[in-house]
């Protein structure tokens, strides 16, 4: 009978498993099983949301009106980009092309900033607008009695997937930074491959609170 | 029996070219800018009810294809496309149930 | 290697030493251990607010606190119970522990994650329980709007708390899941997995898709007090009953995900101490998963008279009572391998026994309150109170019980005193039925839960009741005993005490660092008995 000893040895290969294609399975396995609850607390929201317009459609028109759908626009295609980048960047790990799966991951990472960058824009019209949720909703020109709920759903929203956008900023600059001492290959490129799921999430999350913000009405 | 797992041939992962990820990046911006064209706010083209449904539309496709090609759940095992659905199942699960209270509620008396 | 094998020389508890080497541990059986001390700890606290609440309310009016105290220690027992006792108790502790020696696996999946989860569940409990400091917290376990976001400022320590805690749950589920489907030993099959693994890969099933809607209404509960966004406010056009629907979609699948582990230790336990395979293996694995699915689609039961429309009032009505099928499939399973099996009446089977008598009361009185016509008149009754502490106390403490005297010499390699251990479960379960038996009645007669006060006619009830929480809360302390004794000076255990078939007890107990010496190889089912 065989034990765990004579199978071969590799750093990368942690103690409980066989092989690194045992590995990665349950890696991704696990990071599959991540972005499910990753997509039910988002939906929650959405819930939420879908009933309340439902309910108040002027409201969220009105809302709607005070976004600037151009802004939207631009980070929609700043995120589809930094996606088509991540996806390279992992296909790069995977046929050993240590020097642009790098640059794939840093470009991703700027489109990060970018949208943050747009998003800090947005945000602080808002806030200067006193376009802001539930009690700090200060707007005098609102028609709709309730519009600051529009502004609780669209700050809580955005709030939620920004927080998003940072925390797999964060993890892309990890894996950017293995990467560049070339930590993986064709044999093993686990974390490329579950961070960039992470992100592609963040990006298919965007694609539909895009047009349920700012294009309703 | 032991030693079968040494000799289990290393499956392939999936590689997809990067000729393909730039041709679903092209269709995803048509896309976004078809939606953005279908908006009332920016166009004024009007469907009338089916405006919202248009929009949801449009960036369910587009989820798809990130979903299919980006993450690869078109090559990849089957049970991470399940573990998706099962997450989009059971949303609408709670979606339906909930919306089914509420509106039957409404329409009967409305004290909300 | 069959020849009984004392405590070899190496193993996971003398591996390495220190506190130090048990807070930063890897090993999963390590880790159940981390949960069982905490999972413990945070049973004696939620126990003493419960053996308080039994004395205020042993004579009506002040007797030890007053009725904002009340609210407050209400509030913690439940809370504490339900995120921090059950929830964890049984998946958490006894499967970390378990679950990949029934697997033949040297760990679960992610080791990282597990400890994390650990840490996640003693953050989150101690930001619950700062809340102490903030005037603590009376809306009760369920955060009902709008009273949660007027109420004092603990409430948002104790929401983020649970938030926290519901991550330590998702791990654990999402490590299970990755776990069972990854690293199983050769020729397990999913066929070939013991029925405990089965109500753990369901119960994880629960954990991993309900607990993210726990997450996001805590955190809309928190934003509601921080900026009043006014989502379930009605003064602002939201809506209260939107927030119950919410909860009570994980709430009432986090039922199952205390009830369904404490049913794959009871099926253990009942095929252990019957010697004999047991019946309807299939049936009642496939009733773990039948019953995981259903447990979405029932959470409106709850929301019976708080303001649901009647037409979701019917629908939820009628798919509650589908939930009975797959529990009496497993009842009735756990009845034929009773039948004509070689029945040894040790503590561990004892507690099966008592799960099987108190879970199917739980169970039915279930039935009895799905129906929506009865519920009107027993809702927020102590009818309520005694069904679901029939269901969790009844069915998963007494389950907790059972699996950890089964376990015990696996775990310290040690035996407990078995009479003691009788005596627990006799006081136990004599003083479970004094306490809440009386409830069903009091509850029938209309007196009303989580009050204060109540009327004098229901004093000689209530004073049974308090009587047999005492009970209860004595049967657990001598419980206390037992492990503490046997783990200090209980005679050495061997291999395989109880002469069980499923694959931890081919390993040394306690077991060596990675489980087993050799993998196991399989080549057929868990219970091959007779």
């Amino acid at each position: 009978m065989s034990t765990a000893n004579s199978h071969s040895h590799n750093s990368n290969l942690a103690h409980h498993f066989k092989s690194l294609d045992q590995q990665f399975d349950a890696a991704k396995l696990g990071v599959w099983l991540f972005l499910a609850t990753e997509i039910l607390m988002f939906g929650g929201l959405f819930v939420g949301y879908i009933i309340f317009h439902g309910l108040y459609p002027e409201m969220f028109a009105e809302g709607a009106k005070h976004l600037d759908w151009r802004l939207g626009a631009t980070n929609t295609l700043v995120l589809l980009l930094s996606s088509f980048t991540m996806a390279s960047g992992v296909q790069y790990a995977q046929t050993n092309q240590k020097k642009k799966c790098v640059t794939a991951l840093v470009i991703t990472f700027l489109c990060g900033c970018a949208f943050l960058l747009i998003k800090y824009f947005e945000y602080s019209h808002k806030i200067h607008d006193g376009l802001l949720p539930g009690k700090f909703f200060s707007n005098h020109e609102a028609e709709h009695a309730n519009l600051a709920m529009y502004f609780s759903f669209y700050f809580c929203m955005t709030g939620l997937h920004a927080s998003h956008v940072i925390a797999g900023m964060c993890l892309i600059a990890w894996v950017a930074v293995r990467a560049s001492k070339g930590q993986f290959n064709s044999e093993f490129y686990t974390p490329v491959e579950g961070v960039g799921l992470f992100w592609h999430l963040v990006d298919l999350i965007w694609i539909y609170l895009f047009p349920l913000l700012y294009l309703v009405g | 029996m032991a030693h079968g797992d040494q000799n289990q041939a290393h499956h392939g992962h999936h590689i997809t070219p990067i000729a393909t990820y730039a041709k679903i990046l092209g269709l995803l911006v048509i896309l976004t800018i078809l939606t953005v064209a279908v908006a009332r706010p920016v166009s004024g083209f009007d469907a009338g009810i089916l405006n919202a449904g248009i929009a949801f539309l449009i960036a369910s496709v587009k989820a798809a294809m990130v979903l299919a090609i980006f993450m690869g759940l078109k090559y990849d095992k089957k049970i991470h496309l399940a573990i998706f659905i099962s997450a989009v199942f059971f949303l609408i699960v709670m979606f339906t149930f909930s919306v089914l209270d509420i509106y039957t509620r409404i329409h009967v008396e409305s004290t909300l | 290697m069959a020849t009984a094998q004392v405590v070899s020389e190496k193993n996971y508890l003398n591996e390495s030493k220190g506190l130090w080497s048990w807070l930063t541990t890897l090993d999963h059986k390590r880790i159940g251990l981390l949960y069982m001390v905490a999972v413990l700890t945070f049973f004696l606290l939620g126990g003493l607010f419960a053996m308080l609440l039994r004395v205020e309310l042993f004579a009506p009016g002040k007797t030890i606190m007053d009725a904002s105290q009340y609210n407050q220690v209400m509030t913690l027992h439940g809370t504490i119970m339900v995120f921090m006792v059950i929830i964890p108790g049984i998946p958490a502790f006894l499967g970390n522990f378990i679950l990949p020696l029934h697997i033949g696996a040297k760990d679960v999946a992610f080791p990282r994650i597990n400890l994390l989860s650990w840490y996640c569940l003693i953050t989150g409990a101690s930001i619950a329980f700062f809340s102490l400091f903030k005037n603590g917290v009376d809306t009760g376990w369920t955060f009902y709007t709008p009273y949660s976001i007027q109420t004092s400022n603990g409430t948002t320590f104790v929401v983020l708390g649970a938030f926290v805690m519901g991550f330590s749950s998702i791990l654990t589920g999402l490590n299970f899941i990755v776990t069972i489907h990854t690293l199983r030993a050769p020729g397990m099959s999913f066929w070939r997995l013991p029925l405990f693994v089965w109500a753990l890969y369901s119960t994880a099933v629960i954990q991993v898709l309900a607990t993210p809607i726990l997450a996001i209404t805590l955190l809309l509960i928190a934003a509601e007090r921080l900026l009043g966004i006014g989502i379930f406010d009605p003064k602002l056009g939201g809506d209260p009953v939107l927030f119950e629907h919410f909860f009570w979609f994980y709430s009432h699948p986090a039922v199952y995900i205390m009830i369904l582990p404490a049913m794959g230790v009871v099926s253990e336990l009942i095929t252990a101490f019957s010697h004999k395979t047991i019946f309807g293996y299939k049936a009642i694995a496939m009733s773990s998963i039948g019953i995981a699915a259903v447990s979405f689609f029932v959470w409106g039961h709850h929301l019976f008279v708080a303001g649901q429309s009647e037409v979701a009032g019917i629908v939820f009505s009628f798919i509650t009572m589908l939930v009975g099928v797959p529990t009496a499939i497993k009842t009735f399973n756990w009845i034929a391998t009773l039948y004509k099996g070689s029945i040894q009446f040790q503590s561990p089977m004892l507690f099966a026994l008592g799960f099987l008598f108190l879970f199917t009361i739980g169970g039915v009185t279930g039935i009895i309150l799905a129906t929506i016509g009865v519920d009107v008149h027993f809702h927020d009754t102590y009818f309520v109170v005694a069904h679901f502490h029939y269901v969790m106390v009844g069915g998963t403490l007494m389950a907790i019980m059972g699996g950890i005297y089964y376990w015990f010499p696996k775990i310290f390699g040690r035996m407990y005193n078995e009479f003691w251990a009788r005596v627990t479960f006799v006081l136990i379960f004599v003083g479970f039925n004094v306490t809440f038996y009386p409830q069903f009645v009091l509850g029938s007669m209309g007196m009303p839960r989580r009050y204060y006060d109540y009327l004098p006619e229901y004093t000689s009830l209530n004073r049974i009741s308090s009587v047999g929480a005492w009970t209860i809360g004595t049967g657990f302390l001598i419980a206390l005993f037992v492990i503490i004794h046997g783990l200090l000076k209980g005679k050495k255990a061997e291999m395989n005490p109880w002469g069980a078939k499923t694959l931890e007890w081919t390993t040394s107990s306690p077991p060596p660092h990675e489980n087993f010496i050799n993998e196991p190889i399989v080549t057929a089912g868990p219970y091959e008995y007779r």
